[in-house]
């Protein structure tokens, strides 16, 4: 049986997926929908209970204040910062927040944070993969965007917490994708990742040799994706209306949500046919109709895809490399399936780009990888190893409002610097350093990170005390401080007030709220399935035994069939989903030969151990269902 | 000499010493230095001292090969680039690089005054005559009328900038072979006296700080150049 199982999950702004390493392969685990991508959606019932996925998406439309989209772009960012954000998306702050807070929106009557929101749809995944492998599930790889700062990336760790998962690692998107692409490869050279989402943008360029997945460098833009296309044909979809029909919709959340609707379908359709009609029902009886033709929408957009190119280009520059010397793009984030998209990179790289890979789900499958090789890894993975680097440069904020950078941007990570400090006046016990992240000169222009108050430090003549301050940046790309006074060899105090994240504790009393249930939950649901289980092979056996075949068997066998049917109804009426699970695979093995003996391929096909409603699982994975315990490993 | 990072029998991750760059990779003090060997190296420990790669270890072991794998990833990239690599090893010399001088940036910019930047004498004029060109070319800007003619210029100076710092790398180059020398001198058991050190020392420091203006000034005019 394999040990610990760690799942990759890509926590997408549009769609999530969880992906696990069978065998050579990654493959995505299905939700109970049979859907591989679960859309990043939460909602709020009438009940207040959570809905996630899919079933949220109505509630965008019909009750729209209860629920939420994109929430990713909310996530480490502050209110100050996200007010562009608010004029696009129907983001309900909440009403109390004071300044300096961190950001609550408004569901219903309840108010979340975005880790909190992240949270649930994470509870989600994790659900899925523990009815996937019969077993729980607890450790995971999460990816972010490559040019997630610092407050973005903690910010998805404590969304991986407070769902109850131990996030073994970060990785950075494109990184992701090259290990799905390398892994499937096997070749060596020089690979670009052109990665564009559904709200955030991502260029990184890598070294691939003997199972090392070295980057070069990385750029991006975290405010850039399909969204922003959407945003666009709505806000010409409003404006159509108020000329033309002289109705403010804007207001109207419903109408606008209908509207993304049909936007969002249009965008789609048009990378494969050349035109497209809009057609939305007014409140009022009126319909709104307007054919885009993709020339049209191609000239639309083009401004949008055109933000792509500066990155690339730094990107380029950073690793000192000229387009001609990139031996392969690869292509990540449903954006890219938009033909004008493919055209640039094709223009861009002079090449064309790499599209075996679906890029839906490539992320997904690499963080698998990586899961795989943290837990130890296999014969697959068994020389692949990442190396990262951070994205922005890492600087102190000195005398004048200008920043000093120590780790610069591209710095192979975990990497670290060194910093010396001293008191300015007679007995001084805090020492105060502001901590930034960009490539600007001034502080001011910088992202702020935290602040710092170095404490208890020994009292001494101004000047004397010599500080040593160690700041570090990890594998997951999050910065940790610490720091000693020299002379005295004490270690100093460090306050870390993060400048847009939770606490620990706050992060802490969020756990403690989902995790009590989770367990029980877990305990619930698996009785619950087991049940369901149990009634359908009992429902089979029935019809079994109304078969022709059944006349087949010996006596001795109906015997013994007729004992494990009782046994299975006396435990399927108890608490145990573990005994009940024993008795349904008990009763499996009794019935084969009578299985094998019935010509209704259907009902044979039941009793072999799956259900009826497991064998229509659509598009899923090859893997076993847990009720084929003889294919588990 | 090199550091022990991990356990020879069972292959464990040691906690990190505190070593500088060249122990680390178990290289002597020289500045010429075999790129393609240090890559390897950097390869073959990363593979063994990468968080990743011990993720199922005890948190003290975590701990570590977090602290080694940063080290290792520090020392690597600050030995791969000469500039860096020289301006290392004097560093560990006991020198304190005017350009580098924390403290006199933090004065400078406190008090406002310029900071105190070396320039190679046999430079003043041009780099004077440059400056001008620069302020006059950001001032035709702003009113959006650039001489074409002036942007010429400009951009073949940049040119020949470039190209000196390149022979100033080469003399770089050359003193390593110096300093090189000395300390094979030292391993070999024959005496280098303080005072021979301490010239070498100056000597690259000199190369250094020419070459390191040019750069700053390469890449002011880049700056103006490109917006």
């Amino acid at each position: 049986m394999a040990p610990d199982r760690i799942v990759g999950i890509d926590l997408g702004t549009t769609n999530s997926l969880v992906a696990f390493m069978q065998g050579e392969s990654p493959v995505v685990i299905p939700g109970d929908d049979g859907s591989n991508l679960v859309p990043s959606v939460v909602a709020l019932d009438e009940k207040n209970q959570p809905v996630i996925g899919n079933a949220a998406r109505k509630y965008l439309t019909e009750t729209p204040e209860r629920a939420v989209y994109s929430i990713k772009r909310l996530m480490g960012r502050g209110v100050d910062d996200v007010q562009e954000e608010l004029r696009f998306f129907p983001f309900r702050l909440a009403e109390d927040l004071q300044a300096g807070e961190v950001l609550r929106i408004k569901l219903g009557e309840k108010t979340f944070t975005p880790p909190e929101i992240s949270a649930l749809i994470l509870r989600q995944l994790k659900r899925n993969a523990e009815r996937f492998f019969g077993a729980p599930v607890t450790k995971a790889v999460i990816t972010v965007p490559a040019y997630f700062n610092d407050a973005q990336r903690q910010a998805t760790k404590d969304a991986g917490r407070i769902a109850g998962l131990d996030v073994l690692r970060l990785v950075n998107e494109p990184t992701a994708a090259s290990l799905a692409y390398g892994l499937d490869k096997k070749q060596n050279g020089i690979v670009a990742v052109y990665d564009l989402g559904g709200g955030t943008f991502d260029i990184s360029i890598l070294r691939l040799h003997d199972g090392i997945f070295e980057v070069i460098s990385t750029n991006g833009d975290t405010h850039l994706g399909g969204d922003d296309i959407d945003n666009l044909l709505i806000t010409i979809a409003l404006d159509d209306t108020l000329g033309d029909l002289g109705l403010d919709l804007r207001r109207n959340a419903e109408v606008v949500q209908a509207i993304r609707n049909a936007v969002i379908e249009a965008k789609i359709a048009l990378s494969s046919q050349p035109s497209v009609k809009l057609d939305v029902a007014l409140p009022d009886g009126n319909r709104y109709l307007r054919e885009i033709t993709r020339a049209q929408f191609e000239q639309l957009i083009q401004p949008i895809i055109d933000r792509t190119v500066g990155p690339c280009k730094q990107a380029l520059k950073d690793a000192g490399l000229k387009p001609e010397q990139i031996d392969e793009v690869v292509l990540v984030g449903g954006s890219t399936r938009i033909p004008k998209v493919r055209a640039l990179v094709k223009e861009r790289f002079r090449r064309e780009p790499h599209t075996d890979l679906n890029p839906d789900e490539v992320v997904a499958l690499g963080a698998a990888v990586q899961a795989n090789i943290l837990g130890g890894g296999s014969e697959a993975t068994e020389n692949m190893l990442l190396l990262d680097v951070t994205p922005l440069s890492l600087g102190i904020e000195v005398a004048g409002g200008v920043t000093d950078k120590i780790i610069l941007r591209n710095s192979t990570i975990p990497a670290s610097a060194t910093q010396f400090y001293t008191t300015q006046v007679d007995g001084q016990a805090n020492v105060a350093i502001h901590v930034l992240q960009g490539e600007r000169e001034l502080a001011k222009d910088c992202r702020s990170l935290a602040r710092f108050d170095l404490k208890g430090i020994p009292p001494m003549a101004a000047g004397m005390a010599r500080i040593e301050v160690k700041f570090l940046i990890d594998a997951n790309g999050i910065l940790h401080v610490s720091a000693r006074e020299q002379r005295s060899g004490k270690e100093s105090e460090i306050q870390v007030q993060p400048s847009y994240g939770l606490t620990d504790e706050q992060v802490e009393s969020m756990i403690l709220d989902s995790f009590d249930s989770a367990e029980e939950d877990f305990r619930q649901r698996q009785v619950i399935e087991a049940r369901n289980e149990a009634a359908t092979i009992l429902a089979a056996l029935d019809k079994g035994k109304k078969s022709a075949a059944w006349g087949h068997l010996t006596t001795d066998e109906k015997k013994k069939i007729a004992k494990m049917e009782k046994a299975l109804i006396a435990v399927k009426a108890e608490d145990d989903y573990q005994a009940i699970r024993k008795a349904i695979d008990a009763l499996n093995q009794g019935t084969t030969r009578l299985a094998e003996l019935m010509m209704d391929s259907a009902v044979s096909t039941v009793l072999k151990g799956k259900t009826m409603d497991e064998a229509d699982m659509g598009e899923g994975p090859t893997a076993p269902h847990p009720m084929a315990k003889a294919e588990f490993e | 000499m090199r550091a022990v990072h991990f356990c020879q029998a069972c292959g464990k991750v040691q906690p990190p010493a505190p070593v500088d760059y060249f122990t680390f990779f178990g290289l002597p003090r020289k500045l010429n230095l075999d790129v393609s060997a240090l890559e390897k190296d950097f390869y073959d420990l990363s593979r063994k001292l990468h968080p990743d790669l011990n993720a199922r270890s005890g948190g003290q072991e975590q701990e570590w090969s977090l602290q080694q794998s940063s080290l290792l990833n520090d020392a690597h990239r600050t030995l791969k680039d000469p500039i860096k690599r020289t301006e290392y090893l004097l560093q560990l010399e006991g020198v304190e690089l005017e350009e580098q001088s924390k403290t006199a940036t933090e004065q400078a910019r406190s008090t406002g005054q310029v900071k105190k930047q070396i320039v190679p004498p046999e430079m003043l004029e041009e780099v004077f005559e440059l400056n001008m060109q620069l302020e006059e070319l950001r001032l035709q800007k702003k009113m959006g009328e650039d001489d074409p003619a002036l942007i010429e210029e400009i951009g073949r100076q940049k040119f020949e900038l470039e190209a000196k710092q390149e022979v100033l790398l080469r003399e770089l180059q050359e003193r390593w072979k110096m300093w090189d020398g000395m300390i094979q001198r030292e391993q070999n058991g024959q005496p280098v006296s303080e005072e021979e050190r301490r010239q070498e020392r100056d000597k690259m420091v000199d190369v250094l700080n020419r070459r390191n203006y040019i750069r700053n000034l390469v890449r002011d005019v880049s700056e103006v150049l490109e917006n």
